[in-house]
């Protein structure tokens, strides 16, 4: 069996288990090898057997429904100050309404509007995404890059700096950040949970930088003299983005869903000034237990899809550009 | 080796970052009452005004004899608190990932032997859209529909698994679900992924062509070279999940490593903090460490490659 | 499954009528195998030549019926002591494999299970079949290993496949073929992954093993020369379909096929002086989605004439020679085309008008 690698990703059959042996596979291609035309028509024998196969090359349906809505909460947040909403901050009805006509989310314990409340707490949950994976990422694949393209002692030095903070529990680091700075705004949430993103991004970057900064093409574009940034400009950098996108798109995914649970350390950003979907969920845990689930469901719902839409379509981008090499 | 290097770098770094950030201990400690005397008397009692690195040596140092010095909140020894609270972490831990195995390997197997059919589909996308739930509206729903709507449970409170090992596991379930459901997903996809990987094996084609039936194939062939993947996830999911209960432990009231280590944060209480860090960090190396083993004892082909290294 | 009625006694071993074998693929049905018949006795060797592509590893598969169910169109008889085994599902399948039937493939390396102890490998065999106890499976194993030339034997019995040189695994995957006594091993390429030292020696054990429990084998080789002295009876196949089947000096005494004969050809002889050029055949195999029209050889084959272009030569025999050509080697007709094709100074290789027009259409 080959190493075991948590990522690998092997695709499935389409047959039964059962299916022919490698040696039928191996047939095949030979017979593919010969003849363009072969080699088409064989791929479609079975382009899991075939080496060299690619998969087809196609995002899907619901790859475009899950962007669809995920753009839309983005688009929603955004224009929230724009859109005829109620003021999530002032109190507009009774307090615990369940959803109805008049509010549509229903309204919290204090009787503020749940619904505007949703859209303009998605603006703080995606700025703390947002920003933090950017500021990870920026961070962590400038040190991957450095690592797997210039190799030797950099290498060694920045991947044990990236195995310790790897190492330290994410969580707890997020926790001492905020806490210890004793300010809990977007900025010091995004930063600290970015500074987690680090470590994860680095790996990727260097293992990707690594693979192609060992081509023999770079090694001959050295030799002719070419500049690193120029290699890295137009060979590594390209090659590194697919993966490092649909990585980002998952991790803003997990960003957003560790400030929730921030928020329920009471380290997140500030309940009473900002709403997050994470301290919605938070305040409304009280209400779960007395006859008002909405309060808490509701945000709770909001965040799963979103989630949800984020990981299927960094999900399906891994997919689509996930070039197995023959 | 390099592991000893790493746990080394992590508790200095986290020395190192208590250090940097603002708040002070013995300022906390005497916030309103005592004035600068008490603050003094503090600093001196906890050393405080000794440099960073004698600091982290003398803590070093009781370290490694066991001693993870005191609480300033509670004056209660760490290493003690630590021993009192590890159990139940793990009691979660284990559970948690028994119950993710348990629905996980039955449904690889299911999906495996029809790779592409209706359960495979259907329980792939299930279990992807349930790894988009985060752990703690897992447990919102959860607390929700069991003891406020079913009556069922209750939503905090803990049996020490000593006393009553069932009412322990009982008083558990709800987190220990909460916490397998973010892994049953990654943890089918990769079991049945390589068991199909495997399946196309020249080797099974050959157990096959001996007439053994295709269960034995399937369970007495594949099974085992397939699990590499598997267990490096579940050794890292250890390493990762023993620091990363708080959320669950401060939901539902458990006493355990997380909630300690949340108290301590909360209360600008850095020795503990750092025990809990240690503690951590340490569990993290000993379960690679046991990867490892079990690789070997798994792949002979490793155990002979090492036995000759 | 020893079937002692009457029936079964009369009947050959094993014998395959009009087997053919398609795959269903998106862009339509590949015909991996088409229309082959052949007869097995006991005792027997037949080989099976081909190069890549030609479809004699799906052919031994699909007589074994060890391809998938799904997407495969499995066609005509397999009359297995006169029963017909082509309809028997997996389960039914299992008792005749092993049993009855057996296999040894290519790669020694990865056939052998990598994380099961090689006496494993063999008993459960033994013990699935036989229902034999476990230390009496352990000794027959051990003998099994004595007999392939395995030195050590119990010694290897807890040893792992990684542990084994490459020939030495080849020797256990016949042991465990052959644990059961089955009457019929399909050898698939047993020594195309080999050094070249140890093929012979594989072979050579092959053919005792054969002669002491007068078993019957199957051959399978792209390598003309392997099969050329230790079969009974030869049968080439191109593109899926049986394209010459004789016996094996009557084949290399009296060959039909253009294309065997350019087989025969290319095999590089010791005789010949240093840096004499290897002549291979050139062109390449025939689109397995489309196929051309007329003869599959056609468009590589030195005697092509007009009426191989355009019609499919059927398969003829004379004396249990057959063969599938319009123009024999060894007839009049023959020699006139290569006449004609040498005057004309056709270019051999190129492929034919049908070849490109059907691939167009993919």
């Amino acid at each position: 069996m080959p190493a075991p690698s948590p990522d690998a990703a092997g695709r499935p059959a389409r047959d039964s288990v059962f299916s022919a042996s490698g040696d039928l596979a191996t047939e095949v291609t030979r017979i593919a090898d010969g003849d363009a035309y072969n080699t088409e028509a064989l791929r479609s024998l079975d382009p899991d057997q075939v080496e060299g196969a690619r998969p087809k090359k196609r995002l899907g349906l619901f790859f475009w429904i899950a962007a669809g809505f995920f753009l839309l909460v983005v688009v929603l947040a955004i224009t929230a100050p724009w859109l005829p909403i109620k003021n999530p901050a002032k109190v507009v009805g009774r307090p615990r309404l369940a959803p109805g006509a008049q509010f549509w989310f229903g309204t919290d314990a204090l009787g503020r509007d749940i619904f505007s409340r949703v859209i303009w707490g998605a603006r703080a949950s995606l700025a703390v995404g947002f920003l933090s994976i950017i500021f990870g990422g920026v961070i962590g694949t400038s040190v991957g890059i450095a690592a797997g393209y210039l190799r030797g002692k950099t290498e060694t030095v920045l991947m044990v700096m990236m195995d310790v903070l790897l190492s330290f529990p994410a969580l707890l680091l997020a926790l001492a950040i905020v806490n210890f700075t004793d300010s809990k705004t977007v900025i010091t949430v995004s930063i600290a949970l970015g500074i987690v993103a680090i470590a994860p991004t680095a790996r990727l970057v260097r293992a990707n930088a690594l693979i192609y900064g060992q081509r023999e093409f770079v090694t001959a574009a050295r030799s002719l003299g070419a500049s690193h940034i120029r290699i890295l400009r137009r060979e590594i950098l390209p090659n590194i983005i697919p993966p490092l996108l649909s990585f980002s798109i998952i991790a803003i995914a997990v960003a957003m869903v560790a400030e929730g649970g921030l928020s329920f350390l009471g380290l997140s950003i500030d309940a009473a000034s900002t709403a997050t979907w994470g301290n919605m969920i938070v305040s409304g845990k009280p209400a779960l237990e007395n006859g008002a689930p909405w309060i808490a469901l509701i945000p709770s719902a909001v965040l799963f899809l979103t989630v949800l839409s984020l990981n299927f379509s960094g999900d399906r981008i891994r997919e689509y550009t996930d070039v197995k090499e023959g | 080796m390099q592991l000893v290097v790493v746990l080394l770098c992590v508790t200095f770094l986290s020395f190192l970052l208590l250090e940097l950030l603002p708040g002070d201990t013995a300022t906390r400690l005497c916030a309103g009452a005592g004035g600068q005397e008490c603050v003094d008397q503090k600093r001196a009692e906890f050393h405080l005004n000794d440099p960073m690195p004698v600091r982290y040596v003398r803590w070093l140092g009781s370290a490694v004899t066991g001693d993870l010095g005191t609480s300033a909140r509670n004056a209660q020894p760490v290493s003690e608190a630590l021993a009192e609270r590890m159990p139940v972490t793990i009691e979660l831990l284990l559970y948690s990932q028994f119950l993710a195995l348990l629905v996980s390997v039955p449904l690889a197997f299911a999906a495996a032997k029809r790779a592409g059919g209706v359960l495979d589909r259907t329980s792939s996308a299930s279990l992807f859209m349930l790894l988009a739930v985060p752990n703690f509206v897992m447990a919102m729903l959860l607390i929700w529909i069991f003891p406020v709507t079913l009556k069922i449970g209750n939503a905090t409170g803990y049996t020490a698994f000593s006393e009553d090992p069932i009412a322990s596991l009982a008083s558990l379930t709800i987190p220990a679900v909460c916490l397998a459901v973010a892994e049953m997903a990654v943890y089918m996809r990769l079991l049945r992924t390589d068991l199909i990987a495997t399946m196309q094996e020249d080797f099974i084609a050959m157990a096959r062509a001996k007439g053994m039936t295709p269960r034995r194939v399937l369970y007495g062939h594949a099974f085992k070279p397939s699990t590499f993947s598997l267990i490096t996830v579940i050794g890292l999911n250890f390493g990762r999940l023993v620091g990363g209960t708080i959320i669950l432990e401060v939901i539902f009231g458990l006493n355990g490593l997380g909630g300690y280590t949340y108290a301590a944060i909360q209360g600008q209480d850095y020795v503990p903090v750092q025990g809990a860090v240690v503690v951590i960090a340490c569990a993290y190396v000993v379960v690679n460490f046991l990867v490892d083993l079990l690789y070997a004892a798994l792949d002979p082909r490793i155990r002979h490659a090492r036995a000759l290294a | 499954m020893t079937d002692t009625s009457p029936h079964a006694q009369n009947s050959p071993l094993l014998e395959v009528k009009n087997l053919s074998t398609s795959f269903r693929t998106e862009r339509g049905v590949v015909h991996a195998v088409d229309d082959v018949s052949f007869v097995l006795e006991r005792g027997q060797t037949l080989g099976v030549v081909g190069e890549s592509g030609s479809g004699k590893t799906v052919l031994s598969r699909s007589v074994m019926g060890l391809l998938p169910n799904r997407n495969v169109i499995r066609e005509g008889n397999v009359m297995y002591e006169g029963t017909d085994v082509i309809g028997y599902n997996e389960k039914q399948m299992s008792h005749v494999w092993g049993a009855e039937m057996a296999m040894i493939f290519q790669d020694p390396m990865t056939s052998l299970n990598p994380v099961m102890k090689i006496g494993k490998q063999i008993t459960e065999s033994l013990r699935h079949h036989l229902g034999v106890d476990k230390e009496e499976a352990k000794a027959t194993a051990t003998a099994l290993l004595r007999q392939v030339g395995i030195p050590e034997p119990e010694r290897r019995l807890n040893e792992y496949p990684h542990q084994l040189s490459g020939g030495m695994r080849q020797r256990v995957t016949i042991a465990i073929a052959l644990a059961c006594g089955p009457k019929i091993l399909f050898a698939d390429e047993p020594t195309t992954a080999l050094d070249v030292t140890v093929q012979a020696q594989i072979l050579d054990l092959l053919d005792d093993l054969q002669r002491d429990r007068h078993m019957a084998m199957i051959l399978v080789s792209h390598d003309l020369g392997v099969v050329a002295s230790r079969t009974d009876e030869i049968m080439v196949m191109y593109g899926g379909k049986v394209v010459e089947k004789a016996a094996t000096a009557e084949l290399f005494r009296n060959m039909k096929m253009p294309y065997t004969e350019a087989l025969l050809r290319s095999i590089p002889r010791i005789e010949s002086p240093s840096h004499t050029r290897l002549e291979a055949i050139p062109g390449r195999p025939p689109n397995v989605l489309s196929p051309p029209k007329g003869c599959n050889f056609a468009p590589r084959c030195r005697y092509v004439q007009e009426k191989c272009l355009n019609e499919e030569p059927p398969l003829e025999s004379e004396n249990g020679h057959a063969w599938r050509c319009w123009y024999p080697v060894g007839s009049a007709a023959n020699r006139e085309a290569l006449e004609r094709n040498t005057a004309a100074g056709v270019p051999v290789g190129v492929p034919a008008p049908g070849a490109m027009s059907s691939a167009g259409g993919i």
